[in-house]
Parts: C-alpha cells; structure tokens; sequence
C-alpha cells in the first residue's frame, strides 16, 4: 500500500497571528535572562577550567618544539614517565581485584553493616593525600613501627618503589569499587540466578553473566582509577624521598623542574599529564554517551 | 549466591591491610601523645593558623563554588547553546587534571606577570603568593563536586510543580526560590560539603600558588610535611589526627545529607 498521504490533513490549521504563550513559556526565565546567566557560566567555565589548561600548553612550548621533546626525552624525564607507568601498572590492577571481590561481596549477598563496609571503603577519599603518605612513614619510617625490621632485612619501602605503590594504591583504592557496587546494586541478582539454576558453577557465572553485565562500567572505573593514579601528586611526595631518577614520579618530577626555575620543562612535562586527562576526558564521556545506561546512575568521584 | 565467604574475606583483609591499620597507626600514634601532647602542638601559632587557613580557606572556597556550581548546574539543564555537550565534559578537568598540573598552571596564570595576573595586580589585587591564591585553587579543584552533585537533582526535579506555581500565580523568581530552591538544597548542601572535605586537605595544587609563608600563607597539610622533614613525627603526626578526626566528621554529615537529600526528592545525590 503506497497510498500517498496527504498532510494538509494532519497539520493543524495555521494560526494568523503568532501563539502569544509559547511552549513551557511559564516554566523559563525571560530571555534577556536566560542569555546573560548562560554567558556567565560561559566565561567562568572558560576563564577558570579551561585557561590553565590552555596555559599548560603555551607554557611548554614557549621555549620551542625542540626545547619541548628535550625535556621529554631527557634522562630523569624518562625515568618519572616509566615509575609512573610501572606504579598505576601495580596500583590499578591491584584495586580492580578489589573492586570487583567488594562489589561481588557486597552487591551479590546481604549481610549486616553493609552501609558501613561501603562506608569505610570510601574512607580514603576523605583523607587528605599527605596523611595518606603519613600513615605509611609512621609505619615503615625509621621511626616507624616496621622500621627497625625493614633496616635489619635491607628492605626498602619508604624513599622506594614500594612506598609509592602503596600511597598510590591507598588513595585511588575506592575508585573502582565505587563504580561498580551502586552498578551491581541497580542490576540484581536475577541473571545470575538464571544461570545458576541451568547448572552453571560460580566462577562460570561471574564470568559469563556478571562480567560482561558489568564491563562497561568496570572500564570507567578503570579510566578514573588510573588518572589518579599517575597523577597523584600529596601522598606519593612523602613517600617518594624525591631522589631523582629513581624515586621520582612525573608530578614529583613537575615539582622538582618547577622549583629550580626550569619553567618550561616542568610545563612540558606536566603537558603530558595533562594529555593524559584530556584522553580520559575524552573516553570517559564516550562511554557516558554510547553506554549511559550501562553505567552506573551515581557518577560522583 | 556462591563465593560469599572467599569475596567478604578477601574485601576485609584488603581493606584492612591497605586502609584500616595504616589510618589507625596514626591514632595509635597521636594517642601515644596524649589530650596534652597533642594540644602543645596545635596550639603553637604556626600550627594554628595554618589549620585555621586550611578550614577559613576551604570555606570560602566551597562557598564560591556553591554559588558558580548552582549556576553552571542549572545553565547546562534548562538551557541550550552551542557546544554544550562538549563544555559539559570539561567541567570534569579539576578531577582529571593532576593536582601539580593544575597548581603550576594556577601559579602561571595569576602571577604577577601572569595572563590574567597582570591586569589584577594594577588594581591592587595580589592572587599568587597570597591566601586568595589558596581560595583560588581550592575552587577551581573542588567545582565539579558541587555541579556534579547537584545536576542530576535538577534534571529530575518535576516541572510540573514549576507550572502548577506559575498557574497559581507565582512569580517566576518565586517559583525558583520556594519551589525548586528546596528541592536542590540537600544536593546543594552535599556539593558544598564534598567541595569543602577536597579542599581542606588539598596539597598540589595548592602549595605552587600560596607562596607557603609562615602563619600566612601556609597550609595544614605542608605543615605535616615540614615537620616530617624536620623527623618531628610526633608534631605531624598530631596535625594529621586533627585533620582525620574532622574529615571523619565531615564524612558523617555528608553521608547524613545524602540521607536527607534522597527522601526529600526521590533522586540519587
């Protein structure tokens, strides 16, 4: 049937004067109104967030491309960039084991003081990042509790490797469970109930139920878990012992080029930290758009 | 549902020994110093203002915040204009941007040479190297916490109340102040309250801008590492138990708010 349709029908009859209430008209402001609130948050948005980030760039390559990649290529520059890699390769892994096994726990199961243990695993956002180095010199300093163990064994934690991987795992350590136990909450038990009764055993269940229900937002968890991370900047100052090449993370490193007035190199480093939060800017939202509703409805960091 | 002992074991044991028993050093600690200790430390002026900086600072800031995260929050609900989409990504830069980053491009930006720094100073204006540089900074990390909180209240706030108070006859600055006002207020209250917790304990972004001098423009948490320089863990140590014991307290009325903010609009804060 391709009878055509015939649209006059349909159109309401065209009114000759202009509607006086316009749609939603009692529910909006005046227009002058609505303009000049908008065009204030505008140029603060732009002014405040968006002009140091601009600055970033300018700053780095203020000296020249050249000066920008010796800066990067230099020596302790490496070093930072490859202790900072290596530190969010432990940390972030680590808390995502985490994450899940809490979420799994948690979500999966009811138990009392449930709001308490999802209490206390919040519990490091709310430390400033300096006690959150603290806590693990009082522990593992010379003065510390393990100290005088860790001098007698000639193991090193505190001005080394670990110490950072510690710090760097206490304060992201919230972020991916976070992001998946409200997920895990809002889907239920019903699919894994299913497949439980077909004879499917736990681990069969997690992986083939769970997992692939919950990937999208285990991979925002992932996303933001790994730019605090590496750009982790209080805790990991007073753990680190700030020697360079050796102990130095790329904010530390920042920190160190910045205060002998190496301006554009310490720019030209933190431009790359900052490439990296435009990258997980960028993949954070597209995983908001392509899949909002996979995601968990509470995104607060 | 299998694997409740293993997975509740496992999170205990984790939590525990990354979180629990290295925050409950530092009381053992502090409690080592005892009520008279710990007050000899506080009570010494540097430490004292440095505290009443951090708390005074962090105040202002998410006051600040409060007010502009409103505003940008409503802007991006009701309105449209071009590249919304986009600009609402970026309200998430203090977040993504690590803290250093942020605190040299602050230091850059509103130094007295600096792009915006240099048409403040004639006005007599100093930002950098001063408290105000503290606030500033303190806002620009602790933003998206008010937006982010208060955002999705609106966008499910139910404007059919809106049109029943304007057919009632209500103005519309009285609909938005005695309608959708109390409505967002709980949201507004745990923005303003999470914006306050970041900033108190903000450390990079900070410490660039603040110039860091002595009972004027030092912060508690670089306090706790001067001291810890100094290898007076006793005196760091009592600073971090005042800090943890209030931002354990701010946790608590936060978690409350969020409590509040639920019944009294059905929405996740």
């Amino acid at each position: 049937m391709n009878r055509p349709v015939d649209h006059t029908l349909q159109d309401p009859p065209k009114l000759p004067f202009e509607p006086l209430i316009q749609k939603n008209a009692v529910i909006t402001e005046a227009r002058w109104v609505r303009v000049s609130l908008t065009a204030a948050a505008l140029i603060f948005l732009l002014g405040f967030l968006l002009m140091p980030l601009i600055a970033v760039f300018v700053e780095a390559l203020r000296n020249g491309i050249g000066a920008y990649f010796e800066a990067i290529v230099e020596d302790d520059a490496m070093a930072a960039i490859r202790l900072t890699l290596t530190v969010s390769l432990i940390a972030v892994p680590l808390n995502l084991v985490f994450g899940v096994i809490a979420a799994w726990a948690i979500t999966k199961h009811s138990f009392r003081f449930k709001q308490l243990l999802i209490t206390l695993i919040d519990l490091p956002f709310s430390v400033s990042p300096v006690v959150s180095g603290l806590i693990y010199v009082l522990i593992f300093g010379a003065q510390g509790w393990a100290g005088p163990w860790m001098s007698e064994h000639e193991f090193k934690v505190l001005f080394a490797v670990p110490g950072i991987v510690l710090a760097t795992t206490f304060v992201t350590f919230p972020f991916i469970a976070r992001e998946l136990i409200p997920l895990m909450q809002a889907q239920g038990t019903d699919d894994e109930q299913a497949a439980l009764s077909l004879g499917a055993n736990g681990w069969q269940v997690f992986w083939r139920v769970t997992l692939p229900n919950i990937r999208w937002g285990l991979l925002y968890g992932v996303l933001l878990c790994n730019a605090r991370a590496m750009g982790e900047f209080g805790a990991v100052s007073v753990v680190s012992g700030h020697i360079r090449g050796l102990t130095n993370t790329m904010p530390l490193h920042v920190e160190i080029l910045y205060n002998e007035y190496n301006f554009s190199a310490a720019f030209a480093v933190a431009s790359l930290l900052a490439m990296l939060a435009l990258l997980t800017l960028g993949l954070k939202s597209l995983l908001e758009w392509r899949h909002g509703n996979e995601l968990a409805a509470t995104r607060r960091h | 549902m299998p694997g409740f002992g293993l997975t509740l074991g496992y999170t205990i044991f984790y939590l525990c020994l990354i979180v629990l028993i290295p925050l409950a050093g530092v009381f053992v600690k502090a409690a080592g110093l005892g009520f008279d200790g710990i007050w000899q430390v506080v009570s010494s002026p540097r430490v004292y203002s440095a505290l009443r900086l951090s708390f005074g600072a962090a105040a202002i800031a998410a006051t600040i915040n409060a007010v502009f995260g409103l505003l940008v929050a409503w802007v991006f609900v009701r309105y449209d204009f071009f590249g919304k989409k986009l600009l609402d990504a970026t309200i998430d830069l203090p977040f993504a941007l690590p803290t250093a980053v942020a605190g040299i491009a602050l230091t850059a930006l509103y130094s007295g040479n600096g792009w915006i720094g240099q048409f403040l100073e004639p006005l007599g204006i100093k930002v950098a190297f001063t408290p105000l540089g503290v606030i500033l900074a303190m806002t620009f990390i602790g933003l998206p916490f008010v937006v982010r909180t208060v955002q999705p209240v609106l966008e499910e706030a139910e404007k059919e109340l809106e049109e029943a108070a304007a057919s009632l006859g209500a103005t519309r600055w009285q609909t938005i102040t005695q309608v959708i006002l109390p409505t967002i207020l709980p949201a507004l209250l745990t923005g303003y309250a999470l914006s306050f917790a970041r900033a108190v304990g903000e450390y990079g972004s900070v410490i660039f801008i603040a110039g860091n001098l002595p009972l004027k423009s030092e912060i508690a948490p670089l306090l706790i590492i001067i001291k810890l320089e100094e290898f007076d863990y006793a005196g760091a140590t009592a600073v971090a138990a005042i800090m943890l014991v209030l931002s354990f307290l701010l946790l608590l009325i936060i978690n409350l708010l969020q409590g509040w903010s639920r019944t009294r609009s059905g929405a996740r804060a």
